[in-house]
């Protein structure tokens, strides 16, 4: 796998027409760890993460990698998507081996999409189309595919929102392993505060729109050994509702009074 | 207040319509046999409307002499270049349009302005452009084919899920790659639903051309009965066309079946 990229946001900001989404923000996030960004709805953490993933020019700002990324990395920046993007017309081996097409040899292909299911517990799925599974294996397919180019970073937008509590706890589970094995550098976008104390090593506040850098908290404590009743994670996870309380409040209304 | 007691009434059914082709067959069949007992009792006057029976007759003996494969042949002949020149060159603007925004008000105008035109109010000057021959039929099943596939092929690559596309950039894929497996793929169910309709056009345009300049092809041979009085030969060649309706019909569900398994 490739090892971790530093990616760095330098002053971005961005506006959609005249509603200013971002201003001023500047973040690192070093090679091989997991920045969590949590903020109130609208605060602009998935235009953020679409400037970071080159999906999105900024008005103003840069954004760029320092690092070495490994041969066989055939994606650097990779994303991860809220909705899980499946094709509906390739079963979980094809929708995988979409993004290694024309890039590497069928036999190649094959190997490595062989090796990514059995990481991900796909094996037995590799036929069955997307409408054939349960949300929670989708997004496995997700994250095989996004594993399958040997990412330097991986961008993952909300990853487990749109699944039920209990599939959202088995794979968080199963992303601390898949990511820790994978070395790769994470920036993970959620409006849970669980998961960003489950996986953040560095978790990054924004402010309600225009989203801005509110504070920083860094946490050293290994992955693995985290657990969801951990009193200190717990306290962190109260803070950070505390920080984000009031302006998920007015963030809630400034969204019904938005214009559409 | 009032009581509410007993089992809670099922009321979820419904709208949710899977075909039946033994159903569809089946109505044909009993329309066909009603036709056959109406002439039969005197209730349809044969002479205007023939039996189904004396039209099966009428069509095997055209089928034995060779009149009837000699016409069918130069009508599919037509059919088939007319269609595909269509749909090829329908498919390809749609797209585009459907892509670029450069194209696209531009494939749009020009839609706007010509599609609305009958077709065949074209076929004389057609003839006069493209000359009485194979040209100018095969131009005015194309024509008449083409704006639907534009708008058909423009409305499938719009209703693609931008978010898939987005995950193709994302990937690095190319433009080239992100249209055959993503945008083509996606938009397929709207592409074949529009094949349905133009293929339909096609056909209604073919009759119409062969009927205003053709010596053979079924439109000619429906004229030409006609004008004598030739009433079971007349419906021969109409059986004829609707056979090769339904047989499109039928092409296109195979299409169907084949291409949108995944749904």
């Amino acid at each position: 796998m490739s090892t971790g990229l530093r990616l760095i946001v330098d002053q971005v900001s961005h506006a959609w027409k005249a509603l200013n989404v971002l201003d001023g923000i500047s973040l690192t996030a070093e090679p091989g760890e997991i920045m969590v960004v949590i903020g109130p709805s609208g605060c602009g953490k998935s235009t953020l993460l679409n400037i970071m993933g080159g999906l999105l020019a900024p008005l103003s700002g840069t954004v760029r990698t320092e690092g070495e990324i490994a041969d066989d990395c055939l994606n650097p920046l990779t994303y991860v998507f809220q909705d899980f993007s499946l094709l509906p017309w390739r079963s979980v081996r094809d929708n995988v081996a979409l993004v290694l097409e024309q890039r590497l040899s069928a036999n190649a292909a094959a190997e490595r999409v062989r090796d990514v299911l059995a990481l991900t517990g796909l094996t037995d799925f590799a036929g069955a189309w997307p409408k054939e599974l349960s949300g929670g294996m989708r997004q496995r397919v997700g994250i095989a595919r996004a594993l399958v180019v040997r990412p330097a970073c991986l961008l993952m937008d909300e990853p487990l929102s749109a699944l039920d509590a209990q599939t959202r706890d088995l794979l968080l589970d199963e992303f601390v392993t898949l990511i820790g094995r994978a070395g790769t550098t994470t920036v993970y976008v959620t409006h849970n505060l669980a998961e960003a104390v489950r996986l953040g090593q560095q978790i990054v506040v924004l402010s309600r729109r225009p989203g801005r850098v509110r504070e920083i908290f860094r946490i050293d404590r290994p992955l693995t050994g985290r657990s969801a009743d951990d009193p200190d994670l717990k306290d962190l996870e109260h803070t950070l509702w505390r920080i984000i309380r009031d302006d998920a409040a007015v963030a809630e209304r400034e969204l019904i009074d938005a214009p559409p | 207040m009032r009581r509410h007691d007993g089992p809670v009434p099922f009321r979820g059914g419904g709208f949710s319509p899977r075909d039946q082709w033994v159903a569809g067959a089946t109505t044909l069949l009993q329309i066909v046999v009603y036709w056959q007992i109406l002439a039969w009792v005197g209730v349809i006057p044969t002479l205007f409307l023939p039996s189904p029976v004396s039209i099966a007759v009428t069509l095997w003996h055209l089928t034995v002499s060779g009149v009837l494969w000699e016409n069918l042949s130069a009508s599919l002949a037509r059919l088939m270049i007319g269609w595909f020149t269509g749909t090829f060159f329908g498919m390809a603007m749609g797209i585009t349009a459907g892509l670029w925004s450069a194209m696209r008000s531009r494939v749009m105008a020009i839609v706007a302005a010509l599609f609305p035109i009958p077709k065949i109010a074209m076929v004389p000057l057609f003839i006069i452009w493209f000359g009485i021959g194979e040209g100018s039929k095969i131009v005015t099943i194309a024509l008449g084919v083409f704006f639907p596939t534009v708008i058909a092929t423009m409305g499938g690559v719009d209703n693609v899920p931008r978010g898939l596309i987005r995950m193709g950039q994302s990937f690095g894929l190319s433009t080239g790659k992100i249209v055959r497996s993503i945008i083509l793929p996606g938009a397929a169910p709207a592409i074949l639903n529009g094949f349905r309709v133009t293929a339909s056009i096609a056909i209604v345009l073919l009759v119409a051309a062969e009927m205003i300049g053709a010596e053979r092809g079924i439109g000619a041979f429906v004229l030409s009965a006609g004008n004598l009085y030739d009433t079971d030969a007349l419906m021969a060649g109409i059986v004829v066309l609707s056979v090769m309706g339904l047989t499109v019909a039928g092409l296109i569900g195979v299409l169907e079946r084949l291409l949108l398994r995944w749904r």
